[in-house]
């Protein structure tokens, strides 16, 4: 047993979590009152926000903090540890689905959605758990707390489309998760521990070959959960199906986790067996990054085509994962930040594209500038920040993962510079044509289409302006950004701070 | 289903298995049993009550919704962790309170609420899916 008393201020680190479990059941028992539940939801979300703006600060000051659950001593007892990436990445997913909840509510049609807030807050607290885990075994039941969550809202209204893309998001994910399980089985069977702080220590000293066997198997199920390209299927499968709001979440959260855990088992917890598969890495960013945006230059159905943008994102990550220098890493995680934030803003800017068209599909859509400048320019906006033009957000990180390609001097840090300058080009070339497309060109049957300016649309309009405001702020002043990352990227590449934290440092059993 | 025997015997039925589930729920910290065991026998007793009786008045029977049960349920078990935040402990630290009743002495524990809450969330997720099936059949 634990015998130091902890002090109340720890508990930022669970609080988060407890609040959002407790809101996702406040919800679910008074959903007949839709108000109520709406305003307890935003208010819960701001308490998880204030608490995670204490926890990162707090690990910014101390360096990581970490709470073993019940007493129990840290490899028995289940941690959870905060570093920086973790801490940051919580509470963007906090912010980015305040906003969410914001526009659903100018963005909802039918009263099919009792369960909608509940869900939300249990995704929020899927994802806050995996960003906020110290135990691989806690990780995977966070993974299934945030597919049971985001299967749930992906059937809300149950129109025949969202049933199909259910089954393909399901089935594929659920695959995901049982190789997950799988190569946690062997990882306890060789190390005899899922404690992440404890497999820091001991899989050095383990079988080279058997983590090497068990580290592939984690980028199988990390790189399914990522939507890494030959992976992929699933997501432009079904991210266009449920409402707006709902791809949009999707978009802002559930991918993000599936890179970030990659980042951490790959880069922090089994590093020797990284570097054994760092030529898989390598093909897989270079594939990612190349065939990703061609996908979205041939799509015409709008939502699809961003799920293509996203999965390219996600080849910028593993750029920084397949090299893993200070360089890297700290562009890895940028990346991450900056794709939850763009990725959610383009598809609800592309929900708000969508009612007020009326379509789906971008060739019926045309002439949207006349009716709309304020969206056209969100649009445009949001493009150049997924291309990575200077000055916004989505500029810094590549210029971070350049530098670590260039940096290394192989081949391979030659051939990712070119993947993802070639990837920069595409995805302008892909996101001016859907641009073009949507709001340049002639409307088809040359009638303007119409919005209808009402309350409901402003919110819409509002939480997705305050979002891409913020994408723009954080490009041109990245200071605090930078500064977060200078303390926080370390950490990955060496983590006795990290083991130290959770109170297992002291030599080699 | 319908037939008169089950329908005088179902109520009974219900009722032993009912007190039966808590007994199984309570005795799980040390033996065999708990939450999770309890809610579901606890939920099948609604299924046969459901059967027997229609899905209808089985829900005018259990009074408050199950899914608001599963709800309460889930309160209760996180509250039971965030309990331990006054002891200057970590989440989740079991408290116990031994009371001294004549001659026993009754532990009373954050577990066993925590078992609790698990009993009332499997006990009202499974009845809701069980009525919510059975109202399926009859329309």
């Amino acid at each position: 047993m634990i015998e130091s008393v902890t002090a109340a201020g720890d508990w930022v680190l669970v609080l988060p979590l407890a609040l959002c479990l407790l809101g996702a059941a406040l919800a679910l028992i008074l959903r007949r009152d839709r108000a109520l539940v709406l305003v307890m939801s935003l208010l819960v979300i701001a308490a998880v926000i204030a608490c995670e703006v204490v926890l990162l600060l707090r690990v910014y000051e101390a360096g990581p903090l970490s709470m073993t659950m019940g007493k129990w001593l840290p490899p028995f007892g289940i941690s959870f540890t905060a570093d920086l990436f973790g801490a940051g990445f919580s509470l963007t997913a906090a912010v980015v689905t305040l906003l969410v909840l914001v526009y659903y509510e100018g963005d909802r049609g039918s009263g099919l959605d009792v369960n909608f807030h509940a869900m939300v807050l249990l995704l929020l607290a899927g994802v806050t758990g995996s960003f906020l885990t110290g135990d691989l075994f806690n990780l995977y039941v966070w993974f299934e707390v945030m597919l049971i969550a985001s299967f749930g809202l992906l059937v809300l209204g149950g129109r025949p489309l969202q049933l199909d893309a259910a089954v393909k998001y399901g089935f594929l994910n659920f695959l995901a998760t049982s190789f997950f399980l799988l190569a946690l089985g062997l990882l306890y069977g060789s190390l005899g521990t899922l404690n992440m702080a404890d497999i820091m220590r001991v899989a050095p000293q383990a079988n080279m070959a058997a983590m090497g066997g068990i580290a592939a198997i984690l980028l199988l199920a990390f790189g399914m959960k990522a939507a890494v390209f030959p992976l992929n299927g699933w997501l432009p499968a079904s991210y266009h199906a449920p409402p707006p709001a709902i791809s949009a979440l999707f978009a802002g959260l559930l991918t993000k986790v599936g890179v970030f855990a990659l980042l951490k088992s790959m880069v922090v917890l089994l590093p020797a067996s990284r570097d054994l598969l760092e030529p898989v890495l390598v093909a897989l960013a270079m594939a990612t990054l190349l065939i990703a945006p061609l996908g979205a230059i041939a799509e015409t159905n709008l939502r699809r085509a961003i799920g293509f943008l996203l999965i390219g994102g996600v080849g910028a990550v593993l750029v920084g994962i397949a090299l893993p220098s200070l360089d890297g890493v700290s562009g890895a995680g940028l990346y991450i930040f900056h794709a939850m934030l763009s990725m959610t803003a383009l598809y609800l800017v592309a929900g708000l594209i969508e009612r007020a068209t009326g379509a789906t599909d971008t060739r019926a859509m045309g002439g949207l500038y006349a009716a709309s400048a304020p969206l056209s320019i969100l649009f445009f906006v949001l493009i150049l920040a997924v291309a990575g033009v200077p000055p916004l957000l989505g500029f810094w990180p590549k210029l971070l993962l350049l530098q670590a390609s260039l940096g290394q001097g192989g081949w391979s840090g030659g051939l990712l510079a070119g993947a993802l300058v070639v990837n920069a080009v595409l995805t302008l070339i892909a996101g001016s044509r859907l641009w073009a497309h949507i709001f340049w060109r002639a409307a088809p049957d040359g009638a303007a289409p119409a919005v209808v300016g009402s309350v409901a649309v402003w919110t819409g309009y509002g939480a997705t302006a305050l979002l891409v405001l913020l994408i723009v702020a954080a490009g041109l002043w990245p200071n605090a950004l930078f500064e977060i990352l200078a303390k926080g990227a370390p950490d990955l590449l060496d983590p006795s701070r990290y083991v130290t934290a959770v109170g297992l440092a002291g030599g080699v059993p | 289903m319908n037939t008169i025997i089950f329908r005088t015997m179902a109520p009974i039925i219900v009722c032993i298995m009912l007190v039966y589930a808590v007994y199984i729920c309570l005795r799980g910290h040390n033996e065999p049993g708990g939450g999770f065991i309890g809610g579901l026998i606890a939920a099948s007793s609604i299924a046969i009550l459901g059967m027997a009786n229609g899905a209808e008045a089985t829900r005018r029977a259990l009074r408050v919704d199950p899914l608001s049960i599963a709800g309460i349920g889930v309160q209760i078990a996180a509250l039971s962790g965030l309990a331990s935040l006054f002891t200057g402990s970590p989440f989740m630290t079991s408290i116990w309170l031994y009371l001294e009743l004549g001659e026993t002495i009754v532990p009373l524990s954050t577990p066993m609420a925590f078992d609790i809450g698990v009993f009332l969330v499997v006990f009202g997720t499974i009845s809701a899916i069980a009525l919510g099936l059975e109202e399926g059949e009859a329309g």
